[in-house]
């Protein structure tokens, strides 16, 4: 009897003690959640904080602007720096201009990247190691240091201050990388989809691009914003080859904005936000096909 | 894009005998790759060893006929005091961002993987944000906070206590006006490295670091010997493409100082740029850019090498 009453004893004391340890537990668990998510938020914070700041400035009156206390909102809001930074000649010319090199450059590579990918993912030929060994050790020479000579023979054909040199640089530069990428795509693709539909009577080349390029879309759109953001974003190599304003694109019409008294931050701000506006839809535009392959792409190979 | 991280899973495509339409079919395929980055990088990779063994001024620009030297570029580069402070400096400013770009970048990457749902989401969003604003505009954003009269950093900093930053110019002490630039180059790399190194995290199995959890491995130690060799092919080329980068880094200077920035403020880049540009010593200039290219191989062999050896063992 007694012991029975003692082991019911124990077994609710413990009963008692396991519900205590495990909200305590738990408790502590919730805690540390919110520690992290805190800290997330923090570092998100701190990551969109200067492009926050670019916004809102480009978004205020100039007299706002030049104040030694900030102004964290955009109180009276204005356009004004919007109008302004239009108003600046060749603006759309560098527009066009920019679109041009881009959309010409993202087709080609595109277009240049898959074969390459295809043919190093898919089959093995005498010369492949070495060609892959060059795409890495391609990425290795920093454009900058091959300004002169890109110059020097863009110069001998007559390219400086024309758009095909640039989207031939450009091209070149970024397709190491895309090639590498997709190449990582393709691979993932088995090859037994393509075979049994050859057997199912696809030519080769129909099994191809009936099976295998639907399925890597993922990859080409993964690789293309890569390439617009490259192409997008460069600077010194267009400032170079391109002379005569007509001819440049946005990122050098944006350097234009820094005169002798120093950067008008106003219309600065609002050309910068103008200039990075495509990129960002572009990317959220295809964000969503690219949600799965980003990642997968990335690491498997 | 995490992606170059693609070892190649050279379950080797075996060469099946053909018929020599399909044998020639990848070398077809290949050939306008080959054509474009050899035409357009590796002719003037060439040109640019050429160049740095000529006398070539302006007046040689005009008349594409330079003045062969010999060595003579080579010489007068590496007695220059300029150009060893100028090694120097690159060097220390890629070293001190790389290692802050990895780890913090890797600190954040495992960060998403313990904070719920809607906060990766946001954490993501931002990344993808700072990632995908153009360099340039960034560069502008950055002086504009950094202004010492209306910049919102010095505000900040002083409304902070942490000292009287009210009309503090960053750029008048190179050391500060380097820490910025380290700033704002770890700030845009971030993204990358992180989006990165989140997906390699992805791949690590559970069980894995279940088992190591139960054989009493604490938090550091899973990630010193369970994670970390899964994500080093990973580390490996984010190491490796940041120092390329990093050493190569001209937009950041050239812009955050007006665009004429003082010798402090060169970075080899920008010193080859206006050696060439500056004042039209197109040799001189190529010189400097072979010697950056040189050290660059001889910084990175190490990753390449093994970066090479991930990718052949597979």
């Amino acid at each position: 009897m007694i012991a029975r009453e003692a082991a019911r004893g124990v077994q609710a004391g413990r009963g008692r003690a396991e519900t205590q340890t495990l909200t305590s537990v738990r408790a502590g668990r919730h805690l540390r959640q919110l520690a992290f998510d805190v800290t997330g938020i923090a570092v998100a914070v701190v990551m969109l904080f200067p492009i926050y700041w670019m916004v809102i400035t480009a978004f205020k009156p100039g007299r706002d602007i030049l104040t030694l206390e900030p102004k964290w909102f955009p109180a009276p809001f204005t356009l004004d720096n919007f109008k302004d930074a239009i108003a600046r000649p060749y603006f759309l010319e560098d527009v066009r201009n920019s679109l041009v090199i881009v959309g010409v450059m993202l087709v080609l590579a595109l277009l240049i990247s898959f074969l390459a990918a295809v043919a190093t993912a898919r089959f093995g030929f005498r010369g492949r190691n070495a060609f892959l060994v060059m795409i890495i050790g391609v990425q290795m020479v920093p454009l900058n240091a091959l300004i002169i000579p890109l110059y020097l023979m863009l110069d001998g054909v007559g390219q400086t201050d024309a758009l095909p040199g640039v989207i031939a640089v450009y091209l070149a530069v970024v397709l190491p990388f895309m090639i590498w990428t997709l190449r990582g795509f393709v691979a993932n693709i088995p090859a037994e989809l393509e075979e049994s539909a050859m057997i199912d009577g696809c030519t080769r080349v129909g099994a191809f691009f009936r099976i295998t390029f639907p399925l890597v879309g993922p990859g080409l759109v993964a690789t293309a914003i890569f390439g617009f953001i490259q192409a997008w974003n460069e600077y010194i190599i267009a400032y170079v080859l391109l002379s005569s304003p007509g001819n440049q694109t946005l990122t050098v019409w944006l350097a234009s904005f820094t005169t002798n008294h120093g950067p008008e931050w106003g219309p600065l701000m609002a050309a910068a936000t103008l200039t990075g506006l495509p990129v960002v839809a572009f990317f959220l535009l295809l964000q969503r096909y690219l949600a799965g392959g980003l990642t997968a792409g990335a690491v498997k190979g | 894009m995490g992606v170059a991280i693609t070892t190649p899973d050279l379950e080797p495509a075996p060469t099946r005998p053909g018929p020599l339409r399909t044998r020639l079919l990848p070398y077809g395929l290949v050939t306008p790759s080959v054509a474009v980055i050899g035409g357009i990088l590796a002719f003037p990779l060439g040109m640019l060893v050429w160049l740095s063994l000529q006398h070539y001024g302006l007046r040689e620009l005009i008349a594409h006929q330079g003045e062969w030297v010999w060595l003579d570029n080579y010489r007068a580069i590496l007695v220059d005091p300029l150009f060893r402070q100028v090694i120097f400096r690159s060097l220390a400013f890629t070293f001190a961002c790389v290692v802050l770009t990895v780890v913090l970048s890797t600190l954040i990457a495992l960060l998403l993987q313990r904070v719920r749902r809607a906060v990766r989401v946001i954490v993501m969003s931002a990344l993808v944000f700072v990632w995908a604003t153009p360099v340039i505009v960034t560069v502008d954003i950055w002086q504009w906070m950094f202004d010492y009269e209306f910049g919102v950093i010095n505000y900040l900093l002083t409304q902070l206590h942490v000292g009287n930053f009210i009309h503090h110019n960053w750029f008048d002490n190179p050391l500060q006006g380097w820490g910025v630039l380290v700033v704002v180059a770890v700030w845009g790399a971030i993204p990358f490295v992180t989006i990165t190194v989140f997906a390699g995290l992805l791949q690590v199995p559970g069980e894995l670091l279940d088992a190591a959890q139960v054989d009493g491995a604490g938090g550091w130690q899973r990630f010193r010997f369970v994670t970390a060799p899964m994500l080093k092919p990973i580390f490996l080329i984010a190491t490796c493409l940041s120092t390329i980068w990093d050493f190569g880094i001209f937009n950041q200077p050239y812009v955050l100082l007006n665009q004429r920035p003082s010798s402090d403020y060169y970075t080899i880049a920008i010193y080859s740029y206006r050696e060439s540009f500056g004042v039209s010593q197109y040799g001189l200039g190529a010189t400097i850019a072979v010697l950056m290219v040189i050290v660059l191989v001889v910084v990175t062999f190490l990753y390449v090498r093994e970066t090479l050896k991930v990718a052949e063992i597979q």
